[in-house]
């Protein structure tokens, strides 16, 4: 069953009294994010319809914007999400290349998830990272000056991590 | 050197910090507003520095404030606008990162010059760690007494609360913003009214963007008279420019609009020249959304004048022969850049962001990137060119906000100065393919 744990519905709660009396679906977007962080990485059907009980909200409210913004998953996604940005900057900077890499070092496509459930590949839209290019996006920081060399350690750390916290 | 006012400090070590931000004269605007200032003084002061908004579109920021509504009993709001995703730009996130206080010590002053008690900054979502800089300034200001109930015993209360987005570059225009910010989707409104009038929750709402926001700090300090010195006519104080693309030294820079495009490009303070000796090619100055200028037309205007890093001269002969100063992000592009392909990149980018309320914006992003996807990978012909010309044409000034311009202009310049790149994807279809 999804709930918050006491930590979480701490985070809730600070979340929801920034907004005046009344006006708590303000917070949807805020709690979206900690519903995604908080169970496995994407937004469920169980997931959406806790939010809107836990905001007072009809279900449609919350599955509406869920699927309006790319940050959220409405799907399972693995571990570890790669998402490489491939707008007119990164592109004059090799972007092409990497996402090609990524693609063949993982063995699969953009928007699909390796068998183990490890990586996830997905390209995105400028992400404010332009003179840093090629680049992407994983978890909460940027990975930035990309090149194969660094791809390459990208997944040896993931795989590491993996490990380790298994 | 140009002047520097709002990155002077940025490499201070441990700037970031309230205690080195303190000691190198953070926070002084505060002092001085809320001890010997009114409100309405501080507005007169921005007023008088002839600041443009930053965040791309140029308002007068003191005449936005001048315009917010004050009906009885109704709490004001002041929104920053730290959205920030028009391609090539990255200037606020330099700012957040880099001088944290320096934001926050801006909204203080900026909300008490509008009253604002409850003070929100909506930043990308993707700027997840910005978040995190954030917050702990402002939990810093909290502790210090910059921040919360009676202010200096000036009897102003106030708290900042940060937003996240969730990925949606329409999320960036104002009234879109604040949909977003009661929790729905990112679906602009009918301006006007604007946010001035009604705003977040339907109360008065000023939006500025981070850099504007920013420059009330050094215009509280040294006063708007002597900030309008800074520059060149209409285009006052120092502007932040993110540079990427095919250069030597991306970056953010901040400037004093008095410097020339070529001395920006090629001087080793600024972008440092072309990577790898190529030649430069093309440029978009102002953001993936403002017009594409090819070489001869970026360092001269078509009278053979000198063209200068200000909003008059990078708008000189409108957009047959001109740009725009946008939101600062300059795109260079060599020699070996494909126009059309990078043309395709912005294309599909507009589609993937319509909100898709109006049907111009919703359908023509779609069809212009189909269009040039085809051409690029040698499979159009001439007919699609034009076509292509048609559908932009259409979508202009014909859409709820301007993110159909937006999509339109960099096609309709890509296809007025370099139709002959267009013509040969379609002539040569095998070598376009490689
Ligand atoms: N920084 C970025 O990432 C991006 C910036 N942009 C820029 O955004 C610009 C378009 O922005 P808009 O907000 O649609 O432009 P706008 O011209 O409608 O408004 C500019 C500002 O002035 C205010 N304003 C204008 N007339 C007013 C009046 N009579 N009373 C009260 N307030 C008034 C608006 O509320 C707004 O805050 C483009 O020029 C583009 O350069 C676009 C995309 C991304
Ligand atoms: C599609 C679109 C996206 C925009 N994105 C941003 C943005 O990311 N940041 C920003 O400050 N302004 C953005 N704007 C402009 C805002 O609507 C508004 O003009 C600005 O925040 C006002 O602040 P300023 O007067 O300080 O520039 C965008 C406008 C449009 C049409
Ligand atoms: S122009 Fe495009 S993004 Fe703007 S309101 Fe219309 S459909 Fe939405
Ligand atoms: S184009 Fe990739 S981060 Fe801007």
């Amino acid at each position: 069953m999804v709930q918050f744990s006491e930590q979480q519905m701490q985070e809730f709660n600070r979340l929801v009294k920034r907004y005046p009396e009344g006006k708590q679906k303000s917070a949807l977007l805020p709690v979206l994010h900690l519903a995604q962080e908080s169970f496995g990485g994407w937004l469920s059907v169980e997931t959406m319809d806790y939010v809107a009980n836990l905001l007072h909200l009809e279900p449609i409210e919350v599955y509406e914007v869920a699927t309006f913004y790319s940050m959220f998953n409405t799907q399972p996604v693995g571990k570890y999400m790669f998402e490489v940005c491939q707008t007119g900057p990164c592109m004059l900077n090799g972007s092409d290349d990497i996402i090609a890499y990524i693609k063949e070092k993982l063995g699969i496509n953009v928007g699909e998830t390796t068998p183990d459930g490890m990586f996830t590949l997905k390209t995105v839209e400028c992400l404010g990272a332009c003179g840093y290019a090629p680049m992407m996006q994983l978890g909460k920081h940027y990975r930035e000056h990309l090149t194969k060399e660094k791809v390459d350690a990208i997944i040896e750390e993931c795989r590491n991590n993996a490990a380790r916290n298994n | 050197m140009g002047v520097k006012l709002l990155l002077a400090k940025a490499h201070v070590e441990g700037i970031k910090n309230y205690d080195v931000y303190r000691r190198e004269g953070g926070y002084q605007s505060v002092e001085k507003a809320l001890k010997t200032m009114t409100p309405e003084a501080v507005v007169e002061e921005v007023k008088k520095s002839g600041l443009r908004g930053r965040g791309g579109a140029g308002f007068p920021t003191g005449m936005k404030w001048s315009f917010i509504a004050k009906p009885e009993g109704v709490p004001r709001h002041l929104v920053c606008n730290a959205d920030e995703s028009e391609p090539g730009t990255f200037k606020d996130r330099y700012l957040m990162e880099h001088i944290p206080h320096l934001l926050i010590e801006g909204l203080i002053v900026s909300s008490y010059a509008l009253g604002s008690n409850d003070t929100y900054i909506y930043i990308r979502g993707e700027y997840a760690w910005i978040v995190d800089i954030l917050e702990k300034a402002i939990a810093e200001a909290h502790q210090n007494g910059w921040l919360g109930k009676n202010i200096l015993g000036s009897g102003f209360d106030c708290n900042i609360h940060v937003q996240r987005g969730a990925g949606a570059y329409i999320c960036g225009e104002e009234t879109a913003l604040l949909e977003s910010l009661e929790g729905k989707r990112g679906n602009p409104r009918i301006k006007p009214p604007f946010p001035a009038v009604k705003g977040l929750w339907e109360r008065p709402t000023v939006v500025n963007n981070v850099e504007s926001l920013a420059a009330v700090v050094p215009i509280i300090n040294m006063g708007g008279e002597e900030y309008a010195k800074i520059g060149v006519g209409r285009s006052t104080g120092t502007k932040l420019i993110s540079a990427c693309g095919n250069i030597n030294k991306p970056g953010v820079y901040e400037i004093d609009m008095t410097i020339s495009v070529e001395e920006f490009i090629y001087s080793d303070e600024y972008c440092g020249g072309i990577k790898n000796g190529k030649r430069l090619k093309a440029c978009i100055p102002g953001g993936s959304s403002v017009p594409i200028l090819p070489a001869n037309l970026l360092l001269k205007t078509a009278k053979g004048e000198t063209r200068y890093m200000n909003y008059e001269s990078l708008s000189d002969g409108g957009f047959a022969t001109g740009s725009m100063m946008g939101s600062g992000g300059f795109i260079v592009l060599d020699e070996d850049q494909c126009i059309v392909k990078h043309t395709y990149t912005l294309a599909r980018f507009y589609r993937h962001e319509s909100c898709g309320q109006c049907s111009p914006c919703r359908e023509g992003t779609g069809w212009m990137e189909k269009l040039l996807l085809r051409l690029d990978k040698g499979e159009g012909k001439m007919s699609d060119i034009d076509l292509l010309w048609e559908i932009q044409s259409k979508i202009e000034g014909n859409t709820i906000c301007p993110l159909g311009d937006a999509a339109a202009w960099p096609v309709a310049a890509a296809i007025r100065h370099f139709r002959d790149e267009f013509e040969w994807h379609v002539l040569h279809p095998h070598e376009a393919q490689v």
